[in-house]
């Protein structure tokens, strides 16, 4: 069983959602940090890194001899990370997504493929929890290929929690394809409903089936409970604000375990979702 | 000489549009005869690389300046590539900055005016 936990908003509290789910499985739980560009759940479970993994991309390198200029590399890359300009050919790797077009269609064979490292994958333990997640090096902008690798690390004998990125954009989609099921994370205010219709609207497309979490569930208004009331979604937890859940998640305690009685809540939802599931 | 003006609209009394890479149109110039084409800049919804394509699109045209507000690095880099000048922080209509570029009054610029993506709001 593979769940992903994402939001369409940031901030609505994916992490401690996906954190406190983990914990409050049985053994046999892996855990993954899909936020390559500022991954956090490691502060939480202080994993022990055993393994570290360089992940890189294949980026065009050209031969100035063989090439005559013909502009066919960049007028096939889809995302203008070719230029040619007076008999020189300029690369931009950081808007390349590796894709390998240019050295396949190049009619001089003058594109040879180099590695361009982006981040890197750490593989470890917590406690009895298996542990992954990407870190994307500073100044990188391509997310998904560090995520594949991230996800490369599945255990199919457990049960595989998702930590996901913000938003609704490619990294997002990267990581949630696949799961069983997605849990969104929101907060009733009028930023966090226009961005859960967004995030519905991607779990829809890709036919995964969610439910929804309610983060700071007695503030803002009534909004967010009347979309999902007509749209049918199923509303799985509800978690007040609380100053205690904020100082615990400012100190990296996860909230389970600052307020314990948050495992049978997180177990009976883990039971229901079993149930949306099947 | 062909230079370019990056404009918000298709005529010389037009204002200067701030964006290089995602400008509404490119005006290019003949500065000997005043005679001049407005091209619409096909980059505008580019989801990444608007400034190198539209620097393309000013070297094909044979240009030998690009007159703009703003140019970030990698169009700067392909315009350079390219042997363009570019003269940034211009503001005005068209007509009022080709005639600055006539009577030697701009400065060039030896470096992107921006960072990437400036021109690029949402």
């Amino acid at each position: 069983m593979i769940i992903s936990v994402a939001s369409g908003k940031g901030g609505t509290g994916k992490t401690t959602v996906a954190v406190s789910l983990a914990l409050s499985l049985n053994a046999n739980t892996q855990f993954l940090d899909c936020d390559v560009e500022e991954p956090n759940a490691h502060i939480f479970f202080k994993p022990e890194i055993k393994d570290k993994i360089t992940v890189s991309i294949p980026v065009p390198e050209i031969n100035e001899v063989k090439c005559n200029f013909c502009r066919k590399c960049a007028e096939i890359c889809a995302y203008n990370a070719l230029a040619v300009i007076n008999n020189k050919v300029l690369v931009f790797p950081h808007l390349c997504h590796g894709c390998g077009g240019c050295k396949l269609l190049c009619p001089q064979k003058a594109i040879t493929e180099i590695n361009k490292e982006i981040g890197i994958v750490e593989i470890g333990k917590a406690a009895n929890l298996e542990f992954a997640h990407g870190r994307l090096n500073i100044g990188e902008v391509m997310a998904p290929p560090l995520i594949r690798s991230v996800k490369k690390n599945i255990n199919p004998n457990c049960n595989v929690i998702i930590d996901a990125p913000p938003g609704t954009s490619c990294p997002v989609v990267e990581t949630i394809k696949q799961s069983d099921f997605c849990l969104l994370v929101t907060e009733p205010t009028p930023f966090g409903l226009n961005d859960l219709m967004l995030a519905v609207k991607v779990l829809e497309k890709l036919n995964i089936p969610f439910g929804l979490v309610i983060n700071r569930s007695d503030i803002g208004d009534k909004k967010v409970d009347k979309y999902c009331t007509d749209k049918n979604i199923p509303v799985l937890m509800r978690i007040p604000f609380k100053r205690k859940i904020a100082v615990a998640y400012s100190e990296g305690i996860p909230l389970v375990q600052a307020m314990p009685t948050y495992q049978n809540k997180f177990k009976s939802m883990f039971k229901k979702i079993i149930g949306l599931v099947r | 000489m062909i230079i370019c003006i990056t404009a918000q609209n298709d005529s010389l009394d037009s204002l200067v549009d701030p964006r290089f890479g995602r400008c509404q149109n490119f005006i290019f110039m003949e500065t000997e005869t005043g005679e001049f084409e407005t091209v619409e800049n096909p980059n505008i919804a580019a989801t990444g690389g608007a400034g190198i394509q539209s620097a393309q699109l000013v070297a094909e045209k044979n240009a030998v300046a690009v007159l703009t507000g703003n140019v970030g690095p990698n169009a700067f880099k392909t315009l350079q590539a390219a042997g363009i000048d570019v003269f940034t922080g211009l503001s005005g209509t068209v007509q009022e900055v080709a005639e600055k570029y006539k009577n030697n009054e701009l400065q060039k610029k030896c470096g992107p005016s921006v960072g990437s993506h400036f021109g690029a709001n949402g």
